[in-house]
């Protein structure tokens, strides 16, 4: 579709502009693998130190707010994929409401997540004085647990300013979710930061509770 | 005026108000705004460091304290190697010509363009923090458990605005990688690209993989000095050494990231001023490509002495003797391209001769440091400072002012003056040497880095030493005055006064915001100073 | 400045390795020279020969100058890189051992001094006093920051690592008195953190160390400590507590938990003290408190020495 209302500056074939956004985002997605790839080696380092530290905490982090937020957030990547098969078939009113969907969602993930850092303040589970575990390493895991879900939560939040803007952008003229290469390249985001979470989740959540 | 199609502006007079330069999209705006912002940060760099040297002049410290020279080095560091470094060539030559080169428009976002910028100032602003709060004395490579757990300063200032900083490379990088595919003309293929673009594509996949590795490693510094988390304290189970695996997994691509533009330039400048078309073009790609990749495997050399096993020394060592390869076959294709050619004199050529020598000799004491038993006596002593500057300053400030100089007439549409260019690269080749030389020799003597006070039997090169960085110091101050007072009292520059190939030379001089204003005409072969078959066409640097 | 012409322009080979390490700095140093020099007359050869206006010939590259030929030298400098590569670093493939006789003396770190002890107590500051042609072996850590302890005329050099104990073995060659810096850079006055390293004969050696005022043993230390900390209150052997015992301990094999064995070697006894819960020995529960905290670093190498000196205990029937 060569809509040239939707051609930016250099470009000069609406089909190359989406490709090359498209590659854009690839790279992008390539350097926040290698910034949680650096947080995750440095987790399996201190893991393979303090394999008992690593375990009895991992039995503090909160089951029930981990796993809901695992549903919510992949949910979320449906719907968001979803989005992008309805726009693609230039069904822009479902895919506006599909969009409203997952911003609904990483909103609800991140109120969750709020609620779950509440109740792990309230157990004290910050490094430091007052820290409830005595076995040496489980500090290091809960370092690790709040920088960690720290900085996903950071990308979430900006991949909900970025759900958000296809919302605002499209809301006069719902052929821009087609026409420009926004809604493709936040889609490709929005999946990277479920599947960090998808590798979060075993990390913080299921160490220490495979077993009695 | 320049030779353009009559009314249309050049990009410099294409709207002269502060906000048409402070919104710009326009790549040659962008490069020249990283270029004023760097060349700030390196007299600031400059500075700290002719403090540090004029200090060592005696060996009893007694110009600073002792606190007041280790912030010195420390803010040289950080502002030479984030600051200026890291986005020079690329973010101010790379910014500008990228698109000229491949026959674009612009780059494929100019807007993240901008916003790269932004993100460099964003960090600047915090460095200049750091200064007004005193400065910070963790060293450039905030080692733990120092940085996090003793240092007194601003390092939390410090590290945010390398972390900032950081996000600039990155987009920088994705914008570069998505322009080399997506924008070039029709019949720039992959294999007729100027190896210019070549390794600003190579350099553009280190940025764009290595940075966050970086960026994570300073939150994790940051989350540890000021929430208190632990993670690298060993008092409560963390530990430094991973730290330094984290810094240095990023810090040693980073060296390549700032080497990679250089070795660019000066396949440019070489093949001009040779009139010769490069030996070996695909070694050469091959060459960076495999500098980019394997440079991510070496990063341990840095440890030798960390307590890391011997196994590991030995993988790295390994390792880093290969990564010197492709270097090295870079050298014999620039030396083997001078093989019967043309050879002139001007400046940009004299920078490619010092880059040479210099990178020469950078990359040689490279392998005395991959050796193990020998770094072990040499690592953390001056052997090592000069090392990097040989191939720091000697290669990628050569290489940068060498195409400044080559390129300043497409930029600014004016000639610099050349006796004065050429006294200039002379006087820095002298001054960089004397005042790097005797690093080698005091290193190997055990004289340690970072070092404050020393014993008297190294102030004879020391003394040497600040000698040089004088006449080295000066010889900078040169093309600051005569390049900006071309801008004023230069000649103007046609379209192509070096009579160079590229498709950057088909853009009037400077050139109008959208580049080309009639499609340029892209040759069968890079380079093609001469028919590839038949006798070369004699002197007049006439090609046909 | 007349003290400036008092420079050197050599260094002491005063270890064993010395010699070794100098000989390979000087080999790459003359194949550095021979790469630089040949280039560096190409280069001349060049530039006047190709100058432009100059009457060389010029024209397409001879036949033999073709693909070959750079393959041909890319392979010659992969072999030389293996080359020296395999020299002069596949030597280092196996560290030394550590053997009987070695003078084990135990260096401790801290901004800004370092603080040396010999096996019968006698303690230094910024200072070590050695035997010449005897083994030494360092058993180092550090108080506060990472340094590194360095001897250029030794050629060696070894970080210094906060609660954790890092090794530098080498053998003395040459009398006389050498530096001993810092080359881990550690805070304010890291370049002020420098002593003294004085290799005597063996004899003179002896005489010096029974002047010294002789603190207390590491082992006498340990013991100390050990009274301190109340260790015994579950590891003496009339103690009701189910602790490992540990006469004889050191040496010998141990099971696990885990079912593993390890060698209850000098790391182990460290990381029993401060992380009693990596190791939990067969047959008992994880219950004592860990000590890493409490005790520094030469805290914890004097609770080792201690431990690994006390004598197996007869079998309790």
């Amino acid at each position: 579709m060569s809509d040239s209302a939707y051609l930016r500056p250099p470009w000069k074939n609406l089909e190359r502009q989406h490709q090359a956004v498209t590659l854009g985002i690839w790279a992008f997605l390539g350097s926040e693998v290698l910034l949680f790839a650096g947080l995750f080696a440095g987790y399996s380092v201190y893991r393979g130190l303090h394999p008992a530290g690593f375990l009895a905490a991992g039995r503090e982090t909160s089951i029930v707010f981990g796993t809901v937020n695992t549903a919510i957030l992949m949910t979320s990547s449906l719907t968001m994929a979803m989005a992008g098969r309805t726009a693609k078939a230039r069904l822009f009113h479902a895919a506006r409401i599909l969009l409203f969907a997952t911003f609904a969602l990483g909103l609800l993930f991140l109120v969750l997540k709020g609620f779950e850092y509440r109740e792990d303040i309230h157990k004290h589970l910050i490094p430091g004085p007052g820290f409830p575990i005595s076995v040496e390493g489980a500090a290091l895991f809960f370092s690790f647990y709040w920088v960690m879900t720290g900085i996903h939560a950071t990308h979430v939040t900006g991949g909900l300013v970025a759900v958000l803007r296809l919302i605002v952008t499209s809301r006069n003229d719902t052929a821009w979710l087609a026409g420009s290469g926004s809604q493709e390249a936040t889609a490709l985001y929005w999946h990277l930061v479920d599947m960090i979470w998808i590798i979060l989740y075993p990390l913080l959540y299921l160490a220490g509770r495979t077993h009695g | 005026m320049s030779e353009t199609l009559s009314a249309i502006p050049d990009y410099l007079h294409d709207g002269t108000t502060l906000r048409s330069w402070l919104f710009t999209t326009d790549h040659k705006r962008i490069g020249i705004l990283f270029a004023l912002a760097i060349t700030v940060f390196f007299f600031i760099g400059g500075t700290a460091i002719s403090i540090v040297r004029l200090d060592l002049l005696t060996p009893a410290g007694d110009l600073v304290s002792d606190d007041t020279y280790n912030r010195l080095f420390t803010i040289h560091g950080i502002i030479m190697v984030w600051f200026f470094l890291i986005p020079s060539i690329p973010a101010t030559l790379g910014n500008f010509l990228l698109p000229l080169m491949i026959g674009a428009e612009d780059l494929a976002f100019p807007r993240l363009n901008l916003l790269s910028w932004y993100l460099y100032m964003g960090g600047a602003t915090f460095t200049v923090l750091t200064l007004i709060l005193g400065g910070v004395d963790t060293g450039w490579t905030f080692y733990t458990p120092y940085s996090t757990m003793f240092a007194n300063g601003a390092v939390l200032t410090a590290a945010a605005g390398v972390l900032i900083s950081g996000f600039s490379s990155v987009l920088t990088g994705v914008n570069f990688i998505a322009t080399t595919h997506a924008l070039r003309a029709p019949g720039m293929t992959w294999f007729r690209l100027p190896l210019f673009v070549w390794s600003m594509y190579a350099t553009s996949l280190v940025m764009v993989l290595a940075t966050p590795v970086l960026a994570m490693t300073l939150v994790l510094v940051m989350a540890e000095r000021w929430l208190g988390l632990p993670i690298f304290d060993p008092s409560r189970g963390g530990d430094p050494i991973l730290f330094q695996h984290l810094f240095w997994f990023y810090s040693h691509p980073a060296v390549y990231i700032m080497i990679l533009p250089a070795m660019g330039v000066v396949s440019e400048l070489i093949a001009c001023f040779a009139r010769r078309r490069l030996f070996g073009y695909s070694f050469m790609v091959y060459a960076l490509v495999a500098i980019a990749v394997i440079g991510f495997f070496v990063w341990g050399h840095h440890m030798f002495v960390s307590g890391q096993s011997a196994y590991a020394n030995i993988v790295f060592s390994f390792l880093s003797f290969m990564v010197a390869v492709p270097s090295a076959i870079k050298v014999f294709n620039w030396t083997a391209t001078l093989y019967r050619g043309s050879i002139s004199f001007e400046a940009p050529m004299l920078y490619a001769f010092g880059f040479l020598g210099l990178f020469t000799v950078g990359g040689l004491t490279g392998l005395f440091l991959a050796t193990v038993p020998i770094d072990i006596h040499v690592t953390d002593t001056y052997f090592v400072v000069a090392h990097f500057h040989y191939i720091m300053v000697g290669g990628s400030v050569c290489a940068y002012l060498g195409g400044l100089h080559f390129w300043w007439p497409k930029i600014t549409g004016k000639l610099y003056p050349e006796a004065w260019a050429r006294f200039a690269a002379i006087l820095m080749f002298f001054g960089f040497n004397l005042t790097f030389f005797p690093q080698f020799v005091m290193g190997y003597l055990g004289m340690p880095r970072r070092y404050h006070v020393y014993p008297p039997e190294f102030q004879i090169y020391h003394v040497l030493s600040t000698s040089g960085a004088v006449v080295l110091g000066t010889a900078y101050f040169l093309p600051l005055a005569y390049l900006l007072g071309s801008l004023w009292w230069g000649r103007n520059a046609g379209i192509n006064p070096w009579k160079a190939k590229g498709l950057e030379w088909q853009a009037p001089s400077p050139p109008p915001h959208k580049n080309f204003p009639v499609p340029p005409h892209v040759p069968d072969e890079p380079y093609d100073y001469h028919p590839k078959e038949g006798p070369l066409a004699e002197a007049a640097g006439d090609v046909s | 400045m007349a003290a400036m012409m008092d420079f050197k322009l050599s260094l002491p080979e005063a270890s064993q390795n010395a010699q070794q390490v100098d000989i390979a700095f000087f080999s790459v140093l003359a194949i550095s020279g021979v790469i630089l020099l040949t280039l560096l007359v190409l280069l001349l050869i060049f530039i006047v020969r190709y100058r432009k206006g100059s009457r060389a010939k010029r024209g397409p590259l001879p036949e033999w100058l073709k693909r070959e030929f750079e393959l041909g030298w890319t392979s010659a400098t992969i072999f030389l890189a293996i080359f020296i590569f395999w020299w002069f670093v596949g030597g280092s493939i196996f560290p030394p051992r550590a053997f009987p006789g070695q003078l084990e003396i135990h260096v401790v770190a801290k901004q800004w001094m370092w603080k040396t002890e010999h096996p019968d107590g006698a303690r230094e500051i910024d200072a070590l006093h050695l035997p010449v042609n005897t083994p030494v072996r360092l058993v180092m850590t550090s108080e506060d920051v990472i340094h590194s302890f360095f001897v250029p005329a030794f050629r060696l050099k070894q970080d210094v690592l906060p609660m954790i104990t890092t090794e530098l073995e080498f053998t003395p060659t040459e009398l006389g008195t050498f530096h001993l810096f810092c080359a881990e850079y550690c805070g304010a006055q890291h370049s002020r953190m420098t002593g003294q390293i004085t290799v005597m004969t063996q004899s003179q050696y002896a005489r010096w160390l029974r002047l010294q005022p002789h603190g207390d043993s590491l082992v006498r230390e340990g013991e100390t400590l050990y009274a301190k900390f109340g260790c015994g209150a579950c590891h003496a052997p009339t103690s009701r507590i189910q602790a490992p015992k540990l006469g004889g301990i050191a040496g010998q094999a141990v099971a696990l938990q885990t079912g593993a064995r390890v060698v209850a070697d000098d790391a182990y006894l460290r990381r029993s003290i401060t992380d009693p819960r990596a190791d939990i020995v067969a047959g008992f529960t994880p219950i004592m408190p860990s000590y890493g905290a409490v005790a520094t670093s030469s805290e914890v190498e004097a609770l080792v020495a201690y431990v690994k000196a006390l004598p197996k205990e007869e079998q309790q029937p």
